[in-house]
Parts: C-alpha cells; sequence; structure tokens
C-alpha cells in the first residue's frame, strides 16, 4: 500500500481526536478507529513503516497511538489473505 | 395488471379534524370541516361535472359546471369553492343545473375541435367525458365566427406538445406550475376571448423558464399538453405501481403500458414521497431502458485489447468464477473484491455483500454511498446513534425555518424541493449556506433570509461559528439537552464552541460569511420555532465531511431540534437507494444493520444463517481497492451498477488501477466507462425490468416491480446468486420476496418488513418492528437510538488541498436538474436538450482576468490533471471559485479532482479542489488519450464474436 498515503490518512484521523480533551481518550480513540476500519494490509503496511521508517511523517499522537496500542491495532499473520 | 383508475375527489382533502354532516341528494354525508361540498359529494359517490377542478390543486371555481343547488342560498354556487356547512342540504343533479351544464359545456366545444376519433386523448379526455355526462347532443353555434381552432402548436419540448386549438383555458396548467411544483413559468396572457396559457412571456416551453416536470401535462384535461409518448403509442391499457429510479426522492410511479412498450409515466397520487408530482427525470426519462446502446448479451474477453465475445449466460458466470477463483488462489483470499451501487435494489446489494462474504470470503465489499454519504453513516451514528436521516418529507409541512447546507434541492431533489418551496412560501423562513447561489437562494414567490456564501472546505468553521453564537448568547435548549443528551459530552462541546477562536468575527476571515449574518442566522435557527436541516454533499464531499455531519448533529441536539415533526437532521440521498444500499451492509466494516465486523454475536448470527465462517477483520474501501490494485494484491472486482472510471475522483488514478488488475465484471446496462476495462460484461436490468425495493432519503422501503421482461433474460439478482452458485456458494432464491424475508430475519430493523407489507401498507418506512409495526416516520422520539444524544468535538482543519499561484481558484462539483450522475441514463435520452455539454461557471472578475468569454474553451488544471471545458461567466459562482457538473465523461470533471478524502470514512474531497483555468485551442492531453481509448473500445465491442446462429432451413 502507498505508505505516504496512509501516513496522510492516519494523521487526519489523528487530527480530529487530538481535539479531545482527554489526552489517553484521543489515543484510544485514535487506535480504535484505524482498528475499526482500516483493513488488515493497510494496517500491516503502516506498522512496516514504524518498524522500518521509525514512522516518519507520521503525527506525535499516531506515533503513541500505533505504538501503544500495538496489540490490537497490528493484524495478526493471515496467511489465507 | 389493468389500468389503474383514481378518483379525482376535485379539490384537496381537508387537514381540519373536527366533522361536519350534511345532506347531498337526500344521502348524510360526514366530511372534515373545510372540505369542499364537490368533494363531499365524490366521497360519498357523487360525482359533479367539473373541468377546471382536480384535487391536487386549489379550487378555482371558473369553469361553472360544478354548479350545485343548495337549500336557502340564492342562485347556483360552484361546489368547488363552497365549503361544507353543518345541516347544508344540497341537490347536484336538477333539471335546472342539466340545462345550464348543458349551456356552459355547448360553449366550451363550440370553440374545440370535433376531431375526437384522430385525438391523442381519445378515452383519456375529461372534456369527453364531461360532454357525455352532462348530456351534450347538440352545438348550435357554428365554426364561422371568431375561435381558436388554427392556434398554432408549440412542439418545442422533446416530452410533451401544447395544442392551443384544444386549450379551454380552466387554468390547471397554470395552477400546477404554481401550487404542485412551483415554478410558476406559465401564466395566463390577454384577457376574455384572448386569453391563452403562457409560458414565460409568450415564450415556447422550450424557451420559457418551464422545468418540464409535467405536473402541466398531467393536470390537462383535455389533449392541449400531451405526452409525445402517448401520441405515438396511443393510450395505455394496464399498468404497474413501481418506484423511480432516479434520485433519493424515491418517486411512487404508475408505469402504464401497452403491452411491453412503456407508453407513459404517471406519478402516484397514492405515492406518500412525490404525493402524485415527478420531476423531468422521473416522468419523461426512461428511454434509455430501451435504447440501442444496451447491451443485451454476456460477454467475456481475455484481455481488454481483445474484442469481446458473446456467450451463453453460463459460459460467462462460469468464466468469471473461475478468473475469480484463479486470482483468490494465486494471490490470497483478499485479492478479489466488490462495488454495488445505490442503483441496485435492496436485494441486490444485499446479494452483492453475502457473495463477498459467504462466497469470496472476505469482507472486500463496498458502495457508491462511499463517494457520496459515508460521512452521515458514521456522524449520525456516533451522534444519534443510527445511520439516517430522522425524519419524513412530509415533516416540512411543518418547519418552520428551514435550513438547507449544501445541498441544491431543486435540481437534485426536485420533488421534495416543491414541497419545500410550498413550506416556503406558507411562510417559512430559509437559511441557505452554499459556496454558490442555488436557484432556492431566490425563485419566485421564495427568497432565503440568509445566504451564507461561504468559502468551499470552510463548512467546520461555519457550524462552529453558528454554534457559538448558540451557547454564548443563551440560546441552548437547556432542558431538552438536560433530559436527552450525554451532559460530560454536552459540556465538552459547550466549553469548545464558546471559546474566542470560534466566534463569527474570529472565523469571518475563514469563511468569508460577515459575522453579522452569521450571527442572525444562528438565533432564527435557534428560536424561530421547529427548525430543520437539509443537507447535500456538499456537507459530505470534503476531508471533514464527517466533522461537519456532527456538527449539524451537535447543532440540531443543542437547539432541540430534533425528536418530533418539523424539525431533524435530513441527509437528501443522491441516488434512489443510498440509504438502503448502506443500510443492507454494503460497507467494508460493517454487516446489514449496521453493525461492526468485530462484533462477535452479530458475526455468529450471520454465520449461522448463512452456513459459513466469516471474516472478522473489516475490508478494502474503494479507494484503498485501488490503492492494493496498484501495490498489486488487488486483483478482481466485480462491480453492477457503478461506474467508477467515470464517477469516482482522480480519474487516472482510478483507470490505473484497473488496468493493474486481472479480472474485471461489469454488470451494467451499457459498455460504461468502467466497462471498457472490463473482461467479462454480464447485461444488467433496468428498475422497469425486476422486483425488488428502493429505500429513499426518508427510510422508505418501495416496491419496485417488474413492469417489462428484462431485455438481457434476467434480473439482477439472478445474475448474482449465479455467479455465487458458479463460485461454490449456493444460493437458490426463486423471487426477491425470498431475499427480503432474509433481511427481515437478520436485521432488526427490518423484521416487520415483507412484501406483503408492503403491498398492504404502500410503504414502510424503517425501523419496522414489533415495537413499530407499521414504520417509523419520525425517529428519536423519546430518546435517541444510542440512548443519548452524544455531542462531539469539531475542530476545524484546513483541507490540505490549498489554493496557490498556481493553482489559484477552487474548483467545486455538482449536478444539474436534467442530468443524473454519470448521465448513462439521462444522456441517453430528450434531456440532454437542456444539458448536452457539462461548463465551467466562472465568475466575471476572474473570466476577465483571463481573457475568458462567453463560450470559449477553457483548460482546467490541478494537481491530478487536466481537461477542457467551455466557459459560463456567471456570477452565481464568487471570485476565486468555479464549478461544474460531471454527467458527461468526455469532460474529464474527476480527472481534476483529487484523491484527497474525508478522515473517517475516505469519502472522496470533490468540492475542494485548487486549480487554474486558462484559455485554451484543444483538448487535453488525458481527453486525447480517452477519445483513442473510447474509439479503440468501440470497436472492440462492433467486433465483438457473435455465435453462429443455428437457422432452421429447408
Amino acid at each position: 500500500m502507498n505508505v505516504e498515503h496512509l501516513v496522510h490518512m492516519a494523521n487526519q484521523i489523528g487530527q480530529f481526536y487530538a481535539s479531545l480533551p482527554d489526552h489517553a481518550e484521543a489515543v484510544t480513540s485514535t487506535a480504535s478507529h484505524i482498528r475499526r476500519f482500516w483493513e488488515p494490509r493497510m494496517r500491516s503496511s503502516v506498522y512496516a513503516h514504524l518498524d522500518q521508517a521509525d514512522g516518519a511523517g507520521l503525527s506525535p499522537l499516531l506515533l503513541e497511538a500505533l505504538r501503544s496500542k500495538r496489540s490490537d491495532v497490528e493484524p495478526k499473520a493471515a496467511a489465507s489473505r | 395488471m389493468s389500468l389503474a383508475t383514481e378518483i379525482d375527489y376535485g379539490t384537496p382533502a381537508s387537514r381540519s379534524t373536527t366533522t361536519v354532516t350534511l345532506t347531498i341528494d337526500g344521502v348524510p354525508v360526514t366530511v372534515p370541516a373545510g372540505t369542499s361540498v364537490m368533494r363531499a359529494a365524490a366521497e360519498a359517490g357523487l360525482m359533479v361535472p367539473k373541468l377546471c377542478a382536480t384535487d391536487n390543486l386549489e379550487a378555482f371555481g371558473s369553469c361553472r359546471l360544478c354548479l350545485v343547488e343548495i337549500d336557502g342560498r340564492k342562485g347556483y354556487p360552484a361546489s368547488c369553492t363552497t365549503p361544507v356547512e353543518a345541516n347544508m342540504s344540497v341537490r347536484t343533479q336538477t333539471p335546472k343545473l342539466a340545462q345550464l351544464r348543458r349551456g356552459v359545456m355547448e360553449l366550451y366545444i363550440s370553440d374545440h375541435p370535433l376531431d375526437c376519433l384522430t385525438c391523442s386523448a381519445n378515452g383519456d379526455c375529461e372534456l369527453q367525458d364531461t360532454a357525455g355526462q352532462v348530456g351534450l347532443r347538440e352545438v348550435r353555434y357554428g365554426y364561422e365566427g371568431a375561435n381558436h381552432l388554427v392556434a398554432e402548436k408549440d412542439t418545442s419540448n422533446p416530452y410533451f406538445t401544447f395544442d392551443a386549438s384544444k386549450c379551454i383555458v380552466c387554468s390547471r396548467c397554470v395552477r400546477a406550475c404554481e401550487e404542485v411544483q412551483g415554478t410558476f413559468a406559465l401564466t395566463i396572457d390577454g384577457r376574455g376571448f384572448d386569453s391563452k396559457v403562457s409560458p414565460g412571456q409568450m415564450e415556447s416551453f422550450m424557451e420559457s423558464e418551464c422545468v418540464s416536470c409535467g405536473a402541466c401535462v398531467q393536470a390537462c384535461p383535455t389533449a392541449t399538453l400531451m405526452d409525445r409518448s402517448v401520441i405515438e403509442h396511443g393510450t395505455p391499457d394496464r399498468s404497474v405501481i413501481t418506484t423511480c429510479a432516479y434520485c433519493g426522492v424515491g418517486c411512487s410511479f404508475e408505469a402504464e403500458l401497452k403491452g411491453t412498450q412503456v407508453v407513459r409515466m404517471t406519478p402516484d397520487k397514492n405515492g406518500r414521497a412525490n404525493h402524485g408530482h415527478s420531476c423531468v427525470k422521473g416522468r419523461f426519462a426512461w428511454g434509455y431502458t430501451t435504447h440501442p446502446d444496451r447491451i443485451t448479451k454476456p460477454m467475456i474477453r481475455k484481455h481488454i485489447t481483445d474484442p469481446w465475445r458473446e456467450v451463453s449466460w453460463e459460459e460467462a458466470i462460469g468464466y468469471a468464477a473461475s478468473e475469480f477463483q484463479r486470482i483468490q488462489a494465486k494471490y490470497g483470499r483478499g485479492s478479489v473484491g466488490a462495488i454495488s451501487s445505490s442503483r441496485c435494489t435492496n436485494e441486490e446489494v444485499w446479494l452483492m455483500q453475502k457473495l463477498v462474504r459467504a462466497a469470496f470470503g472476505n469482507n472486500n465489499i463496498d458502495t457508491c454511498a462511499r463517494v457520496c454519504h459515508s460521512p452521515t453513516g458514521f456522524g449520525l451514528k456516533a451522534t444519534l446513534g443510527e445511520s439516517a436521516g430522522t425524519q419524513d418529507f412530509d415533516s416540512v409541512l411543518l418547519t418552520d425555518v428551514v435550513f438547507v447546507i449544501g445541498a441544491n434541492p431543486t435540481d437534485g431533489h426536485p420533488v421534495f424541493a416543491s414541497q419545500m418551496k410550498r413550506r416556503l412560501r406558507d411562510g417559512a423562513k430559509l437559511i441557505i449556506a452554499d459556496p454558490r447561489t442555488i436557484d432556492l437562494v431566490r425563485t419566485p414567490h421564495v427568497e432565503a433570509d440568509y445566504h451564507l456564501k461561504l468559502r468551499p472546505g470552510t463548512n467546520v468553521a461555519l457550524i462552529n461559528s453558528l454554534a457559538h453564537v448558540i451557547v454564548t448568547e443563551g440560546l441552548v435548549n437547556e432542558s431538552f439537552v438536560r433530559e436527552r443528551c450525554e451532559p460530560e459530552s454536552f459540556n465538552q462541546w459547550r466549553a469548545f464552541v464558546a471559546k474566542p477562536e470560534h466566534s463569527p468575527e474570529a472565523l469571518e476571515p475563514v469563511t468569508g460569511v460577515p459575522a453579522a449574518e452569521i450571527r442572525a442566522a444562528a438565533r432564527l435557527y435557534a428560536t424561530g420555532g421547529n427548525g430543520a436541516i437539509y443537507y447535500g454533499l456538499g456537507v459530505t464531499e470534503h476531508s471533514q465531511g464527517s466533522t461537519m455531519v456532527i456538527g449539524i448533529a451537535n447543532l440540531a441536539m443543542a437547539t432541540g431540534n430534533i425528536g418530533r415533526e418539523g424539525v431533524g437532521v435530513n441527509p437528501l440521498r443522491g441516488q434512489n437507494n443510498v440509504q438502503g444500499s448502506c443500510d443492507m451492509g454494503s460497507f467494508p466494516h460493517e454487516y446489514p444493520g449496521y453493525r461492526h465486523v468485530l462484533d462477535g454475536p452479530t458475526r455468529a448470527l450471520f454465520e449461522g444463517a448463512w452456513h459459513v465462517t466469516l471474516e472478522a477483520e473489516p475490508g478494502l474501501r474503494i479507494p484503498n481497492m485501488f490503492d492494493a490494485a496498484l501495490e498489486g494484491s488487488f486483483k478482481g472486482l466485480y462491480l453492477e451498477g457503478e461506474d467508477i472510471a467515470q464517477s469516482d475522483p482522480d480519474t487516472q488514478h482510478v483507470t490505473s488501477a484497473l488496468e493493474a488488475m486481472e479480472c474485471i465484471v461489469v454488470q451494467d446496462l451499457f459498455l460504461c466507462e468502467t466497462a471498457k476495462f472490463a473482461h467479462v460484461f454480464l447485461p444488467g436490468s433496468s428498475f422497469l425490468e425486476k422486483n425488488g425495493t428502493f429505500t429513499n432519503a426518508e427510510r422508505r422501503i418501495s416496491r419496485v416491480r417488474k413492469a417489462t421482461p428484462p431485455v438481457g433474460g434476467k434480473e439482477d439478482w439472478e445474475v448474482t446468486a449465479m455467479l455465487s452458485n458458479a463460485l461454490g456458494y449456493p444460493m437458490t432464491y426463486t423471487h426477491p420476496s425470498e431475499i427480503m424475508d432474509e433481511i427481515a430475519r437478520l436485521t432488526p430493523t427490518f423484521t416487520g418488513v415483507s412484501y406483503e407489507r408492503l403491498d398492504e401498507l404502500g410503504s414502510i418506512q424503517w425501523p419496522c418492528n414489533a415495537a413499530a409495526p407499521d414504520g417509523t416516520p419520525v425517529m428519536h422520539v423519546e430518546e435517541f437510538v444510542r440512548g443519548k444524544g452524544r455531542f462531539m468535538i469539531t475542530e476545524y482543519v484546513p483541507t490540505d488541498e490549498k489554493v496557490n499561484r498556481k493553482y489559484p481558484l477552487i474548483l467545486t462539483t455538482g449536478r444539474i436538474l436534467s442530468q443524473y450522475n454519470v448521465g448513462a441514463q439521462t444522456r441517453r435520452t430528450a434531456n440532454v436538450d437542456w444539458h448536452d455539454e457539462d461548463r465551467l461557471e466562472i465568475h466575471p472578475h476572474d473570466a476577465e482576468e483571463r481573457g475568458v468569454k462567453e463560450g470559449d474553451w477553457v483548460g482546467v488544471v490541478s494537481r491530478a490533471g487536466e481537461t477542457t471545458l467551455r466557459a459560463r461567466i456567471t456570477d452565481r459562482v464568487q471570485p476565486g471559485v468555479v464549478y461544474t457538473t460531471f454527467h458527461h465523461p468526455e469532460s474529464g470533471a474527476n480527472v481534476i479532482t483529487t484523491d484527497n478524502s474525508d478522515w473517517a470514512t475516505n469519502c472522496p474531497e470533490y468540492k475542494v479542489t485548487a486549480v487554474q483555468v486558462m484559455p485554451v485551442f484543444g483538448n487535453s492531453e488525458w481527453q486525447e488519450r480517452h477519445h483513442a481509448f473510447t474509439a479503440q473500445q468501440l470497436a472492440l465491442l462492433e467486433q465483438r464474436e457473435r455465435p453462429v446462429r443455428q437457422t432452421a432451413g429447408k
């Protein structure tokens, strides 16, 4: 998947939830949105980008959300997909 | 089914709840107060002769045929204009009345051609019927004197003719144009004997402001205004009640036929969405269903550079299935998917998503609502708890303040717009938020109180500034919020919008709307009585589309404008079945009824019903499919009724993705733009050729009934079932009613819906279940679907699509009355007489700066691409903004739009594209390539290999 595009989309999600007064809720909501609406290969690509390029371009909120909620958000290996 | 005959009661029904009892011809009759004597008689089965009266128009009292005698009253009052009174005694048939009526009728006929046997209205003419009814036997006046028998015929309109020689000047057409349509295009010119119906100022119908809705044709009691199709084919002999396949109003129609030939589409006066009205598309633009471009045989080809080969249904389906199986075996289960359309029935989209989930084994199903109203689903679900509009259309009749945001109802939803205009003429206030001066801003007898002409892309700034006024000026409906909404989320939202940076004054430089206007509009919406918001794609098709939908819900909750008639949040859906296709689980993250695929119990419910293990991860959305195709992991796509190569943004990105796939199966009526990239073509069936249901913008489920046989031999649901069977997942339905029964079993909001109930009630608004067995016109009445209403913070985030020196203008797009979306249907009708090309609207200032004159070809360049259009110079658009429609593929409007999208749903940001516009002298490079590709594909279609016919010889 086009990582640049995914990074842009992820940051857009973060921009919405960043306005929540409770930072922890912003982190959880951002991660949850990606978990609930992104197909696994999109999530895998963004985690690969996180690992390989240190998440370059991702906003601090996204970096925090993706890292802190990794076990929930990152797809489990699925050979059949 | 025989031709439906409906009683014409002569005048509209009274809405009074008190009743009056009177006697008519010795029969006691009880009717609501305010009912006319004519209607009271008709309701008792006593038909008073009439010509100028009809029950969708207010009484006029001009024809003098409906005279009656009333005890205690002098003379012979007209029954249409005389209201009933208690204990009134009326006689409708006496020798004196008969004499008077014959005298009046004789005068009419003395100036009317006596060509009944060859007249197009023969057998369907109220003048003819009434002459018989009053017993006219002779006309004593000759034709030697002055008359109108040689009056000129107006044949300018492609759908109907106006033969003035047959006009009796009853004014029904004029009144229909005023009262029903609200266009006021017709008038009576002259006085006395010289009186004549005049479109505009003695113009032809085509030159006038007439919008060709056909209300005048329907109202005409003679052959003066007559459908050309009736002139050509004669009067129909049977009718089928069905639902229009154009916009989200979902008008009910009687399809009137002779055999399998459609003769006329007459709007159904019992239709609860349209009440007997229609627009130029629904009433007249059905000729595409028999257009020679229809592809009626399945076709396959290995490569898109190969000629097509016509094959049997079995071979085409078998080939498609084998290709999908080959691709999945090679690239994985997630390498294929499907896109359905809002032009499909509920039953068809249900089968599409079921095929993807059960036969493909993934959730890669999406629908065209992705590119229009997906933010509505997200935003309303998050705040109110249900992904749907809150009202029925009739609710507008009780609205005091109509607030239209990013919608153009007179063009996009014309029949509802007529109803809205009627309420506005009756005194409701009007606020419009739109970057462009749409017709509703100022139209006959309607003028917006406030037109908030904001800059494209600043919706959220606008809604925040409106909310700021409501919160800081003490206009919140505190008791509603306290009882109905979450206190914590409200307090957070209140604190957020109260910040000074959200004041209209602070945001005026952003929105471009004077702060005083925003303050006044906010006060009006909050305090003007019942406030109802109607919005369209000008809200959703932005990078903050979902945020704006949330902002609208916030505003409605804060002012208590939700949960009763006359108020609400009303998304005007673009296509006929946008609501239905979303309801039926056409999104990759949701099962039918908006239940997430991560929800274990729901997944288990479907697994149990469908006897298959379902994927527990969300699938790819349409734009994600394109990205995955270009990345190489998505290789096969099944599309029904959706033309992504024209309708989706950044055309070159879309077509590159299509070219990267190995098997594209298109099920459609025509070789649409996407089909030119296809490997399998499956002939689709038009709405006239199949059974099913559509769900309109007010959640109204209406039957689609087969009026003619499918030209390709199969209804669309049958084709999807065949493909599923070929893929190894059995679908054994014998009729769409069985699919609806399955929908009802598995969808809590549909449990009370069946074809039997739809036949019984006419239509049903979901939720329809044990709690609401007859459906739900207004939602969230006692409490919100989610319990307490949830406010959400809506920070304004400017779009990344910035204007700069290279791209200094903002392009925004929309559609026009006579055309429908990609135009596949309407371009194949005479509607092209109104709109045969997409034009670029540009402000006179911007045009002059660039040396552009009216009609000049201009290049429109964005970061995504370039096309050329002809310029229309108009101050409808503000300086710095240009606008175009997207109905013609060669225009390439979506070559320019970008792949920017809504943060929550990936709904494309069609409404904001930074562009430059300059005069040019030739096509763009894309247009040259498109012309060449189209020519190649049409040649490959022409060269298609047909099976050798076995002829019975000697």
